[in-house]
């Protein structure tokens, strides 16, 4: 469902003359960062888990199916619902590695 | 326009951030306990920091005429270590009735490990005790949603927890339905990369409506920007909302949730050598 409870001001053309070239700069950045990973020549690059749940994200922005945020936030994060036996690092890496689950 | 910054983590800042939050409109900051960037050693160590919070920090932003609130615990980062945990929980109680600690936190969970749920119970169990507002903190990135699922799931165990009594900080699209939806107040954090960037606060604010929804800057040792509300209110006005609007969500919103603590108020506070409080020392700057 697309309702929103505030609707906002400013309406559909007047948010792509809004936000559209800004947009254009993130896209661009992701073209440019995959093109950095190929030049790279590494194949690890292709199947490390950060990459495939880019691929993922990025499937969904083509969909056409709303909402795509919450949708990409899932492919993201952490399906499982135990706890962690104990702590094995202070920071999170950005996405899912179910290999490093698996132990 | 006036704001209130609901989570700063001053000690980590310059009091040139002050300033900079100062002349954009700030005039309140809460700071929840947080991590150093390395495990603190002892209780002790803790038992500084609770002194930097509530003595320190309030009369240097009171030179700015900000008002400084606090929240104290054990970091969720530090919550692996059960036997530090206990003895640092034993000695947030001689705190608590300091005039600028609003209550317990920021407690929570960080890589959603046994030993924090254990911590973070056990703090909920002393905010309960002492009849203390609750803010907590939800993991970052591929743990947040796990980790808020069991947040929420573990105070709802606790019928004498008053939901609206509790801020579940640190929202994104995934997990702000599921804080509301059980009463809660959340909070979006305005935080670079990691959590959420003004214009998608402002898309959750569409979605989800104003209430129990304020913004915060979270700003820390890390990447991030003290005067991040005031950019929040350049993007809503961006986006064409009203000043009505924007008022409720910066500063409305926040006395809402902050003025449940009886010690919360928003009078002027004078700077130290003009205060009516002689136990306000000047604060030393140029160390």
């Amino acid at each position: 469902m697309t309702q929103s409870a505030i609707p906002s001001p400013k309406k559909g053309r007047q948010l792509i003359d809004e936000y559209f070239i800004e947009t254009r700069h993130r896209v661009i950045e992701i073209a440019a960062y995959l093109d950095r990973l190929d030049r790279s020549g590494d194949p690890a690059t292709t199947s490390d888990f950060r990459s495939g749940a880019l691929r993922e994200a990025l499937a969904v922005l083509c969909d056409g199916s709303y909402p795509r945020v919450d949708r990409i936030q899932m492919i993201f994060s952490d399906p499982t619902t135990e706890p962690r036996a104990e702590l094995d690092q202070k920071a999170a890496k950005g996405a899912f590695d179910p290999e490093q689950e698996k132990g | 326009m006036e704001y209130i910054d609901m989570h700063a983590h001053m000690v980590s800042r310059t009091t040139d951030d002050y300033h900079q939050m100062a002349l954009t409109g700030c005039v309140a900051v809460t700071e929840p306990a947080f991590w150093a960037g390395f495990d603190r050693g002892s209780a002790d160590a803790f038992e500084d920091y609770f002194r930097q919070l509530t003595e320190f920090e309030p009369n240097r932003a009171a030179q700015h005429g900000i008002r400084h609130y606090t929240w104290l615990c054990l970091n969720p980062k530090e919550g692996e270590n059960r036997e530090l945990a206990k003895e640092v929980i034993e000695r947030i109680p001689k705190f608590l009735d300091r005039p600028t600690v609003l209550g317990i936190g920021e407690i929570g969970v960080n890589r959603v490990t046994r030993n924090e749920i254990a911590t973070f119970h056990d703090h909920v169990q002393l905010a309960i005790e002492h009849n203390q507002l609750i803010h907590i903190h939800t993991p970052h990135l591929e743990d947040k949603y796990k980790g808020t699922r069991l947040i929420v799931d573990a105070l709802l165990q606790y019928p004498e927890i008053d939901p609206q009594r509790v801020m579940v900080d640190h929202a994104e699209e995934h997990t702000i339905e599921m804080i509301l939806e059980n009463g809660f107040w959340t909070g979006l954090t305005l935080y670079p990369q990691t959590k959420v960037t003004a214009e998608r606060a402002i898309d959750l604010l569409e979605r989800y409506g104003l209430d129990r929804i304020c913004a915060a800057s979270a700003c820390d040792w890390g990447h991030s920007v003290p005067t991040a509300v005031p950019e929040l209110i350049l993007a809503l006005r961006r986006r064409g909302h009203t000043n009505e609007l924007i008022r409720r969500v910066v500063y409305e919103n926040p006395i809402g949730f902050l003025g449940q603590s009886p010690k919360f108020d928003l009078l002027p506070r004078s700077a130290p050598g003009r205060s009516a409080r002689s136990s306000e020392a000047p604060v030393e700057v140029g160390v």
